[in-house]
């Protein structure tokens, strides 16, 4: 990953509280897996920064080493990197994600 | 580029030789599967940390080769 990459994922998750690395937009998902993830957010009414990766293949390959993590989407709260897809389901549907979005005192529509 | 079932499933084995894993080809083309991964190596850990052991025994594939692979783990 070059350094440009490097620096431009350290801004963004430290500029925004909550950020989405996602294939597409919030508006417009471009993957299922994405929209998911994307979609339980705004259930939540949680305000998120969402990066299309695919606008940037420098960020689409940087995000994954940057994280140690092979797939997108990937959901950064407060600088820490919460999760996948997958992770972040399982974590909505068992109230982990409304905890940690406490914990970490983002607003959110409880 | 697709891959088989039985490869995921032989090399999360290798990974972790306990493992209980029950793999589903979700449409039918060999590139969108779902796998729960039972094993005590998770024990104590972060789903973050078992999503990786998961992903790392499958050896770079996953996002490769294999396009989509939901992960489920359990102790």
């Amino acid at each position: 990953m070059d350094q440009e990459t490097k620096i431009l994922i350290q801004k963004t998750i430290d500029d925004n509280e909550v950020c989405l690395f996602m294939k597409g937009t919030p508006d417009a998902p471009q993957c299922g897996f994405s929209m998911a993830v994307s979609n339980m957010l705004k259930i939540l009414e949680v305000d998120y920064k969402g990066i299309n990766v695919l606008e940037n293949q420098q960020l689409r390959e940087g995000i994954k080493k940057f994280s140690d993590w092979p797939t997108i989407p990937q959901l950064y709260i407060k600088k820490e990197f919460v999760g996948g897809c997958d992770i972040i389901k399982e974590m909505y549907e068992n109230g982990e994600l409304k905890k940690i979005l406490q914990d970490k005192a983002v607003s959110f529509k409880s | 580029m697709a891959m088989d079932l039985k490869e995921i499933e032989t090399l999360i084995k290798e990974a972790l030789p306990d493992a209980k894993v029950e793999i589903q080809d979700l449409a039918g083309d060999g590139n969108h599967y779902s796998a729960t991964v039972t094993s005590s190596e998770f024990s104590g850990k972060s789903k973050i940390e078992q999503h990786k052991i998961v992903y790392n025994s499958l050896k770079g594939k996953m996002g490769n080769e294999l396009h989509a692979l939901a992960i489920k783990t359990k102790e």
